[in-house]
């Protein structure tokens, strides 16, 4: 397993983020922070170019909507440390209506189709972002799909009926 | 003499053409767009446009118990479906804590890399053939073949396999699942040996790869690159090896490793790791001889589909399948990210559960989708027909590609 603790992990991070963090937990040994969007790229920079941590590896950055909170969308970043072999997880939850985080590109350039995903699907404009265009869908789509309020199915579409299928 | 045209430099050749590079183009194997800009055959700039088959499969997860999932990962990376299937098994066994027996392991590890091996020959086999080669792709083909037989025996199909259930297997291996993977290991490696001899020191194979779309470790992981690419550019990352899953650790294998990343050097990766998943795969086989032969699932009843004339004789068994099928197990409110090794990289699952029937919400980090994004921006001032090579080296699948 890993070479840092998630304990000595948390600490280092305090003594540079002291009050600016909040611990989430650490579900299936995976220690997740929670952070403000003001200080989220100095969080990933001082990851990333701190000479022990060396969270180098970017994995994933998605968004989880929870529509009935008053800060509905979350930004998930996942960095993986390749030299200590330790992940971690961070959450930005954004305001309702003012979904603006700053881009990540400035940090790993692999960020870039990440961001263009989940802006696609979640309406997050990563300020900053050399190229933020819909990725997936169509570019004159006017709706961010993956928001909860989007039915899987158009309710609209009068070729299946209920009845057809026993429902 | 002079009735042919002469083309000199202020000629309007010489102006920069656009090139629209797919989306369904016969060198691409896929559908992918590229706008790129010529100056003659050399790339000035493109730019890729993705999405053509872009299937929701996050929303459907949302909507879908977790073992109708199952199917959907199938359609991620089509040219290795079991390795998706299990890690779509393995997370959610990690979310509800299950622990799969040792037999289960090594039966998955023993399809895994099945895959892997399958998938290679497809990359491998297609480089050749873009270069040039359309014979060394023809014999690989044959014994992809005879991996998807075993996969039938294992679960009754082939390219879209839905390998497996929550907890383990749906079925035993038969014997002849075992005969057809025995025969397997003895068939396939002169062939690839043979293949090897064609390609690796073949100086048109050399002149048309080395050198070709080098990559420096730098760049790999600033572009979170994963798999055989990020290995052929010097970086030792393998999930396999760095955070093992289903029993991997008891296995000895190497992880490959290339100098400069480019075409040759991830040709070489992919070769190797087939060598490796065949060892893999031999050593399964000898640590299932120690194993219980009719142990092929976790004992989780609350998980694990009975099977049908159980249902109709076991009024146990009918009550578990009717809680499966209506969803009326709690399962814990929480996250789990899981990982495995795909075979373009870190396939992983981000899992976000509320407790209810489906996932709250379910993020596939692709591999594909993010090796691909280096594309555009490596093609600039490439040749033409080197970023045709280069595509097929990056192994890029629409399907993964586009989730």
């Amino acid at each position: 397993m890993g070479k840092i603790t998630n304990e000595e992990l948390l600490k280092k991070i305090n003594e540079k983020f002291d009050q600016q963090i909040t611990v989430v937990g650490e579900p299936y040994g995976l220690l997740t922070i929670e952070t403000g969007r003001e200080q989220i790229i100095a969080l990933l920079e001082f990851l990333k170019n701190d000479t022990v941590l060396q969270f180098i590896y970017l994995t994933d950055i998605t968004a989880v909507h929870y529509p009935e909170t008053a800060n509905p969308i979350g930004v998930i970043y996942h960095v993986h440390s390749l030299v200590n072999n330790v992940r971690i997880r961070i959450k930005v939850f954004l305001p309702a209506e003012d979904y603006h985080i700053p881009t990540a590109t400035t940090v790993w350039h692999g960020a870039n189709w990440m961001e263009r995903e989940t802006y696609d699907f979640f309406g997050v404009i990563f300020d900053g972002h050399p190229d933020l265009r819909r990725i997936l869908n169509v570019d004159d789509m006017t709706v961010f799909p993956m928001r909860r309020e989007y039915p899987l199915e158009d309710p609209n579409r009068v070729d299946k009926k209920d009845y057809f299928f026993g429902r | 003499m002079q009735n042919h045209p002469v083309y000199t430099d202020n000629d309007p050749q010489t102006a920069p053409s656009t090139l629209n590079l797919g989306p369904t183009h016969p060198a691409t194997h896929g559908v992918f767009q590229n706008v790129l800009q010529l100056d003659g055959e050399r790339i000035i700039s493109g730019v890729s446009t993705i999405g053509y088959i872009h299937r929701a499969f996050e929303k459907i997860a949302e909507h879908r118990p977790f073992y109708q999932i199952t199917p959907l990962t199938d359609r991620l990376n089509y040219c290795s479906s079991p390795i998706n299937n299990m890690g779509w098994h393995m997370t959610v066994e990690k979310l509800l804590g299950i622990e799969t027996p040792k037999r289960v392991d090594y039966l998955r590890v023993i399809v895994m890399e099945l895959a892997r091996i399958s998938d290679h020959i497809v990359c491998n086999g297609v480089l050749g053939v873009d270069t040039g080669a359309f014979t060394g792709f023809l014999y690989m083909m044959e014994h992809r073949e005879a991996i998807y037989e075993i996969y039938e025996e294992v679960c009754g199909s082939r390219l879209t396999t839905n390998i497996g259930r929550i907890g383990g297997f749906e079925r035993n291996f038969n014997a002849i699942a075992f005969n057809k993977l025995r025969k397997f290991l003895k068939d396939f490696p002169p062939v690839l040996r043979e293949f090897e001899a064609l390609f690796n020191r073949n100086r048109i194979f050399f002149d048309r790869t080395k050198g070709v779309a080098e990559v420096t470790a730098e760049d790999a992981l600033a572009y979170s690159w994963s798999g055989p690419l990020l290995r052929a550019a010097g970086v030792d990352y393998d999930v396999r090896a760095m955070n093992p899953y289903s029993s991997y650790e008891d296995f000895d294998f190497e992880v490959p490793v290339g100098e400069n990343g480019d075409v040759y050097a991830r040709f070489l990766v992919r070769n190797e790791e087939m060598w490796q998943s065949m060892r893999i795969i031999e050593q399964a086989l000898m640590k299932l001889e120690k194993e219980p032969t009719d142990i092929f699932h976790a004992d989780v009843p609350e998980f694990y589909l009975p099977p049908k004339e159980e249902v109709y004789n076991n009024m146990e068994a009918l009550i578990y399948h009717f809680k499966i099928v209506m969803g009326e197990i709690d399962t814990p409110n929480s996250e789990v990210y899981h990982s495995v090794e795909g075979a373009n990289g870190e396939l992983g699952f981000y899992l976000v559960n509320d407790g209810g029937r489906s996932p709250y919400r379910l993020h596939f980090r692709r591999p594909s989708f993010i090796n691909y994004q280096m594309y555009a921006p490596m093609s600039r001032g490439m040749l033409l027909s080197d970023a045709i090579i280069n595509m097929s080296s990056l192994n890029v699948i629409a399907g993964e590609l586009d989730a």
